[in-house]
């Protein structure tokens, strides 16, 4: 799920960047930078979600859930915006190996999409791995 | 450009044939699906795996010709 570009149409792009040194990272960076950028964001902060738009202003429904949820679970994570840099926003599909955004990253892991995401808060276990694996 | 719902059933049983696969045009617009997929193949795959396979089924439409498909995988009981 969650390619949906027609759903950002209409909306003005973000007003600022979550985070000024992504943006200058990754712009015009080649494939490998991006990876190994990615690879530092993930390790260095427990919780990661890379989305279209911003925690405080999605631009696409299912990054919006998954930043609903977030934010209901009150745990503190690092949105990136995908649609700041066409080099991250494909460098991300690559270093999962996943074709949609968002993605979720737990301590350098990969957890899952929107879908997968929305499954494990249903059933408790969203909760159970952020509690096992983010110390508060 | 929409996808078929059959076609979809067409690529994931290419590649799980035992599996049983429900699908539903969630906005009547071909373009966004929902699909459930059983199949024994998912044991003991992480439910990222299992995903993965769907989408190495579909062959790279996911995210490009196929705009929109909750996935929601399981083994049969």
């Amino acid at each position: 799920m969650d390619k949906c570009d027609n759903l950002t149409k209409g909306k003005a792009p973000p007003a600022r960047t979550p985070d000024g040194h992504a943006k200058e990272n990754t712009k015009d960076g080649n494939m490998s930078d991006i990876q190994a950028w990615i690879e530092n964001e993930v390790k260095s902060n427990d919780i990661v979600v890379f989305m279209k738009g911003t925690p405080s202003f999605p631009q696409c429904g299912f990054s919006g859930q998954v930043v609903q949820i977030m934010d209901y679970l009150q745990v503190p994570y690092k949105g990136i915006n995908v649609l700041e840099s066409d080099d991250l926003r494909q460098g991300i599909k690559d270093f999962s190996n996943w074709p949609t955004i968002p993605q979720l990253y737990v301590k350098g892991e990969f957890i899952g999409g929107c879908d997968i995401v929305r499954e494990m808060f249903q059933n408790q276990e969203l909760q159970d791995l952020l509690n096992s694996k983010v110390t508060a | 450009m929409p996808m078929d719902a059959r076609e979809i059933e067409t690529l994931i049983k290419e590649a799980l044939p035992d599996a049983n696969i429900t699908i539903r045009d969630l906005a009547g617009d071909g373009d966004h699906y929902a699909a459930e997929v059983v199949s024994e193949s998912f044991r003991g795959k992480s439910r990222v795996q299992q995903h993965q396979m769907i989408y190495e089924a579909l062959k790279g439409n996911m995210g490009g010709e196929l705009h929109a498909l909750a996935l929601q995988t399981s083994v049969p009981e």
